[in-house]
């Protein structure tokens, strides 16, 4: 098996499903240069009709992406997160709501790979990690691949779905290399991934969460600590049997979430195992996610804000006292 | 520009279905037979009229809150419409969409937006469809003189326009958003102006002429056929009626007068269309009123079939929610 770069799996997956499909096309600022990566190559070989670059006008060219889906196109957009505010009406007035609204007429094959830059001293406008807030929208499915294959296989399996699907990719990982299985398939939604069994508590960890979760793991492991690290890799559909049943075998819950913590994925999870899970649980949920604040721009600070290894451990413990 | 005797005829029956079709929905509205707003667009007939006579039932179309005239323009049935407006089964959308949502997919109507421009980007795209697989559709959008100030409209007109995509954008002028009007919203004297700033033809029609309207919106057509681009359509125009249904009474005299509304009363487009029918011997007064009085059993027949459609039950709230289903969260 061959060690990918997660934003060449991105690559990898974007050539073969246009190769696959001729109705796929990606658009998006400065794509053809691809100038995160991504995109390299695809204009040398799609050439400028399946490779469009874009004006400054995310809600504009977000809006044109539902339109064409909606007549048979199946486009890609490249965004970042930050960038999708000004596109929200487009996102939430009709990708999410025109199916329904129009009693299942619109079929909107249509997916946003909005990338997640944070960590890195970008500071508030730039650093956004703003899945819970389209969870909170039916009609968007939910994406957060966490490593190489897992951002392979879901991105072919987003761009093959018939319905608005949003890919979360975390900048974090951009560099990180993985294994990717030669001719990785498509991954079906809605199924967690299980990194690492345990026997005394679950961890479910989104995104760039997961390697710090194996990393406290690991260093738990020292200290005879057995952790069960899953991915509920996406969001919506979320895969509760898996979460429900691990914690069942281990009674213990922490959720690491890289978004803000209130109403966070992490909040959703901790909820359904409340209600469903309630007489599995030997003791509280730990939630490990965002501070509730901006993210700010000097290292300093920034640090301070998301999960790491070491918050990961202390949560571990807590539920373990 | 020649037309046909039979789209003239047709561009006729159209506005009378529009008229009658509302007339009624007042009516019922008043008496309390369905929930929500409902935004009349009589007095605007002879815009969504002529412009979709102009058009193929290939071509697509969308529009915004003020929702009925744009589908009946185009051939939607007057059936589906008044049960989506009483929220049952049989309605376009099948009652979840309402008043304000009306689409129907098989015959190109995209569906209209409760948020004013919004559907303007998604026409846009429609468009960028057909310039990407080289198909000969072309896409039209209706929106008005308050969605003019959207962004979202700004920012479809460059990309189009930069493109070269086959999109009409017809701003329905009808003067007022809500109780505002667009001298008071809009730096330019006509909407239209703004069109050589984008790099586009921009036309100012009469609004009330459904000929114009048919006859702008055909040159149009034709660019964007031909690969030429898109135009901006403004179709200067006036509503009767008060923004929505429910408004009347407490907004009716406060922006425009009642001396102002019976000038644009006297420039009704259909008494304009029927006019030139019979001075140009193509119909004759009698016949243009047998038109109005089959088109008016017909919307009592609407009405009926409205009523006696069934509502949906508990187990429909979920369905339509996706097109591959997943499990409730």
């Amino acid at each position: 098996m061959a060690q990918t770069v997660f934003v060449e799996a991105i690559n990898q997956a974007l050539i073969e499903e246009m190769e696959r499909d001729e109705n796929v096309f990606v658009m998006g600022e400065d794509i053809r240069r691809a100038v995160y990566g991504a995109t390299a190559e695809l204009m040398d070989r799609f050439g400028e009709k399946r490779v469009l670059d874009t004006p400054l006008s995310e809600n504009g060219f977000f809006g044109a992406a539902i339109g064409a889906s909606l007549v048979g196109m199946r486009p890609v957009v490249e965004t970042l997160t930050s960038f999708m505010w000004v596109a929200m009406d487009q996102l939430i007035s009709q990708a999410a709501k025109m199916r329904y609204m129009f009693g299942g007429q619109a079929t909107l094959p249509v997916v946003f790979r909005a990338t997640m830059f944070y960590g890195g001293g970008s500071a508030a406008h730039h650093s956004d990690r703003s899945y819970p807030m389209f969870m909170n929208m039916p009609g968007l499915k939910i994406i957060v691949p966490s490593n190489p294959a897992d951002m392979k296989g879901l991105l072919k399996q987003s761009i093959r779905d018939n319905d608005p699907c949003i890919v979360f990719e975390d900048g974090t990982l951009f560099g990180s290399r993985g294994e990717v299985p030669d001719g990785q398939e498509a991954i079906p939604f809605g199924q967690a991934r299980k990194f690492r069994e345990g026997s005394d508590v679950t961890i479910v960890a989104i995104a760039g969460g997961v390697g710090q979760s194996e990393q406290a793991a690991d260093d738990l492991s020292n200290e005879g600590i057995s952790v069960e690290v899953i991915d509920p890799r996406t969001l919506v559909p979320l895969d509760k049997q898996a979460i429900l049943d691990s914690v069942e075998k281990t009674g213990r819950l922490v959720i690491v979430d890289p978004a803000h913590k209130v109403c966070s994925a992490a909040s959703e999870i901790a909820s359904i195992v409340s209600q469903e899970g309630f007489w599995s649980l030997q003791a509280p949920i730990q939630k490990v996610a965002a501070e509730q604040v901006h993210i700010p721009f000097t290292p300093a600070l920034e640090s301070l804000v998301y999960p790491n290894p070491d918050k990961i451990k202390d949560a571990v413990r807590a539920t373990l006292e | 520009m020649d037309i046909s005797n039979e789209t003239l005829m047709l561009m006729l029956r159209r506005m009378w279905t529009i008229r009658h079709f509302e007339e009624k929905v007042m009516e019922v509205h008043s008496a309390g037979e369905f929930a929500g707003a409902a935004h009349p667009y009589i007095g605007e007939e002879a815009v969504a009229v002529g412009a979709c006579a102009a058009l193929k039932p290939t071509d697509y179309i969308a529009g915004n809150h003020r929702s009925h005239g744009h589908p009946l323009a185009k051939g939607g049935s007057m059936k589906g419409a008044m049960a989506e407006l009483y929220g049952r089964v049989d309605g376009y959308c099948k009652g979840k969409g309402g008043s304000m949502h009306l689409a129907d997919f098989s015959i190109g109507i995209l569906g209209e937006s409760g948020i004013v421009a919004s559907s303007v980007p998604v026409a846009t795209g429609a468009a960028l469809a057909a310039h990407l697989k080289g198909e000969d559709f072309v896409s039209l959008v209706f929106f008005g003189d308050g969605a003019s100030n959207q962004g979202a409209c700004h920012e479809s007109m460059n990309l189009a326009a930069l493109w070269k995509l086959p999109v009409i954008f017809l701003c329905e002028n009808n003067q007022f958003a809500v109780t505002t009007s667009y001298k008071d919203s809009v730096a330019v004297e006509h909407i239209s102006d703004r069109a050589p700033a984008y790099n586009m033809p921009g036309v100012l029609v009469d609004g009330q002429d459904a000929i114009a309207m048919y006859e702008a919106t055909s040159e149009a057509v034709a660019r964007a056929r031909a690969g030429e681009g898109p135009t901006l359509i403004e179709g200067l125009t006036f509503r009767y009626e008060e923004h929505s249904l429910g408004l009347g009474r407490v907004r009716r005299g406060e922006y425009r007068t009642e001396g102002e509304i019976d000038e644009w009363r006297k420039r009704d487009p259909i008494v304009i269309h029927t006019d030139r029918l019979v001075a140009q011997g193509i119909a004759t007064a009698e016949e243009c009123e047998a038109i109005s009085a089959e088109i008016k059993q017909e919307v009592e027949e609407a009405v009926e079939f409205a009523r006696n459609s069934a509502f949906p039950e508990a187990p429909d709230l979920f369905d339509d929610m996706w097109a591959d289903p997943i499990p409730a969260p």
